[in-house]
């Protein structure tokens, strides 16, 4: 933006009088910075995830109570001792949730690396190379897409005893690629045809340069909304899993809406045993939606909204903006310096 | 001469509040009846800001911060457009006020037929009228910026650039408005192809007597074509005279390096000029005169105080204006 004013000042050095000071520049680079974060989407959700992902660090150690341990208050409501009640074997339910907040986390954002690295290896590749590869890919892709993800999982995991939270993942990762690679191998094949990706190819960059210098960047959206995307699948798969009680191995929210489930919470009123599990899973999966949205916001301008959306008009509503229909604003016009009228030095100046 | 359309003090802004960017400031224009106005000046500049701003077609985050354009129907009281209601707006458009946009030839849907684009605004804003009657002002349409009527089911990809460009000034004159703006309508043609559309143009608007607003950069086009000339610079009008005046003897300095910057086709070659530097930055505008840091005769009240455009203090003075401090202005022009 500043370019044209030192051109200017280039031109005629010493007559550089411009009216933007010097000290507008850095808060401009500030704002660029972290404009990410300004979208209120994005930041509100960046802020429940960093608190989930905090949990997850220390959880286990800001628990009181050992989560497996039994007491003799059986199904008790919220109380001081027990903040969110306990369970038919008197073990305290925060303790759960905040022992079982790693497993989830942990799990969720390892299957969602998987998956998204492999979706981006094979999707740009069947994209980009075309011909025998992209058929290949896409048969192979299309055919782990039809296959339905969370009973595949149920019999791998069953059949194997005893699984770790990063078998899970692994396995949640390994099965839900597919679908972004689909997207991704659309996206590049639009991609791959426009002209700057023509002219580097016609000036010899190497395939690898082409995909990592001028594809990879313009797919950031697509594969960053895949990957949250990916997350919330790998949450929810895990959940699912372990309150179906295919994996039972430590806790995680699917542990205590599986025993809950079991011992008829619902039925005994017991609101407390679900309602913090489903609330926790709830808000994990709203965040990682907001981080979502704040992204397709960050990249495509259309959906951004500089700001402030609604003006008060002349006609003393307050509108929407939007397009064909541009408001006329209230208030006075831009007061600026009045203009004088012409002064007797100027004419002798001529 | 009547006015159709006075522009008023007419404030443009980008964004909202300490962020906003003043892309046209202050701008007060009259389109007279059956003339052709231009409209000129280099990228960024705020002509089309000024045009979609007048037409209130601008798109989030612009805003019109101040000012009135008040257009004067066939009958009736005058009104001011940035008032009227969305209802009544929709109303106003195409009916009154048409529009060309910039690179028009790719606005057309290339789904549809060429009759399906040019009958839907009739549908739109003229429901009473059949079906036969629709199709055939479409033809006529046709036949009246020269495309053979038989074209009529073509789609778009069917036809030339020109074809194109000529199908979208139809559609814009269908509904006979009073006031049409073409915004760089002739950008991406060639220049044979431009002569003969613009003379189409001229010929059009003296049948169906509407008229235009002509938005380019190509200054020689507009001497050819227009009848009185505006000149902006860094959002604001720096001159305003009849075509031949301005050609002649441009008092801005801007105005006479835009003119110096192409050849004439006629006469003694001379030395072509440009002008130094680029475009102010509307963010950070100079002090002053927008153009004082490369202008080449700037002296002591330019980087301070801005001019107001005026009558300028030279003998053919009248019926034109000016905003430099070389020709200060005694009273502000009216209107």
């Amino acid at each position: 933006m500043t370019i044209p004013t030192s051109s200017i000042e280039q031109v005629i050095p010493g007559q550089g009088s411009m009216a933007q000071p010097e000290s507008a520049k850095p808060a401009r680079v500030r704002r660029q910075r972290f404009r990410f974060v300004r979208n209120r989407k994005a930041a509100a959700g960046l802020i429940i995830l960093g608190v989930y992902v905090l949990l997850a660090i220390i959880g286990p150690w800001i628990a009181p109570y050992d989560p497996s341990a039994r007491s003799n208050d059986l199904v008790q409501g919220p109380s001081a001792a027990h903040w969110f009640g306990t369970t038919h074997l008197g073990q305290d339910i925060l303790s759960q949730i905040l022992v079982g907040a790693r497993s989830v986390v942990y799990v969720g954002f390892l299957a969602g690396i998987i998956a998204t690295v492999l979706s981006v290896l094979i999707g740009v590749t069947a994209g980009y190379l075309g011909g025998k590869t992209d058929d290949t890919l896409s048969v192979f892709t299309n055919v782990i897409l039809v296959i339905p993800a969370v009973p595949l999982m149920i019999i791998i995991t069953s059949t194997l005893n005893n699984v770790s939270d990063t078998l899970i993942a692994v396995i949640i990762g390994l099965t839900s690629w597919s679908w972004n690679a689909r997207v991704l191998r659309a996206q590049t094949l639009s991609l791959r045809r426009r002209d700057f990706v023509e002219a580097s190819r016609a000036s010899g960059e190497r395939t690898w340069r082409i995909i990592g210098f001028e594809l990879l960047p313009n797919l950031t959206a697509v594969i960053a909304s895949g990957f949250v995307g990916t997350v919330i699948f790998a949450v929810l798969s895990e959940i699912t899993l372990a309150f179906i009680g295919v994996v039972n191995n430590g806790w995680n929210w699917g542990t205590i809406l599986f025993w809950a489930q079991g011992q008829q919470a619902l039925g005994q009123d017991a609101w407390w045993w679900f309602v913090p599990a489903g609330l926790a899973i709830a808000l994990l999966g709203m965040s990682l939606s907001l981080i979502n949205f704040g992204i397709d916001e960050f990249v495509s301008p259309r959906l951004r909204s500089a700001g402030k959306t609604k003006v008060r008009t002349t006609s003393g509503r307050t509108v929407r903006m939007r397009i064909g229909f541009t408001p006329v604003l209230s208030g006075a016009p831009v007061v600026e310096e009045p203009a004088r009228i012409a002064t007797p030095v100027a004419r002798e100046a001529k | 001469m009547e006015p159709v359309l006075e522009i008023r003090n007419l404030n443009v802004d980008y964004g909202l509040g300490d962020r906003a960017v003043h892309a046209v400031r202050d701008v007060t224009l009259t389109l007279h009846k059956g003339e052709v106005l231009g409209l000129a000046g280099e990228s960024g500049s705020g002509k089309s800001t000024l045009a979609y701003g007048m037409t209130r077609l601008l798109a989030p985050p612009g805003v019109i911060s101040g000012g009135e354009v008040v257009y004067h129907p066939a009958e009736g009281a005058p009104y001011d457009v940035l008032a009227l209601s969305d209802r009544a707006l929709r109303q106003y458009r195409w009916d009154q006020t048409a529009i060309v946009f910039q690179g028009a030839m790719n606005s057309l849907n290339p789904v549809h037929k060429i009759s399906t684009q040019l009958t839907d605004v009739l549908r739109a804003h003229e429901p009473k009228m059949s079906e036969h009657s629709r199709t055939a002002r479409a033809r006529e349409m046709l036949k009246l910026v020269g495309i053979s009527p038989d074209r009529m089911d073509a789609y778009p990809h069917q036809l030339s650039g020109g074809m194109r460009q000529r199908v979208m000034i139809g559609m814009a004159l269908i509904l006979q408005p009073r006031v049409v703006i073409m915004d760089e309508p002739t950008t991406a043609l060639d220049v044979v192809m431009q002569r003969q559309i613009l003379g189409q143009l001229i010929e059009l608007r003296e049948r169906l007597g509407f008229s235009v607003i002509f938005i380019t950069h190509d200054l020689s086009l507009l001497v050819e074509f227009s009848n009185r000339i505006a000149i902006m610079y860094g959002g604001r009008i720096v001159e305003e005279a009849p075509a031949a005046t301005i050609y002649r003897d441009a008092l801005h300095p801007y105005s006479k390096g835009l003119l110096g910057s192409f050849p004439a086709l006629r006469g003694p070659r001379r030395e072509l000029a440009g002008i130094p530097g680029s475009p102010p930055d509307l963010a950070g505008m100079p002090t002053g005169c927008s153009f004082h840091p490369r202008c080449p005769r700037a002296f002591e009240p330019c980087p301070t105080v801005i001019p107001v455009l005026g009558r300028p203090d030279t003998p053919d003075g009248a019926g034109r204006s000016v905003a430099c401090w070389l020709h200060p202005a005694p009273v502000p022009a009216a209107g």
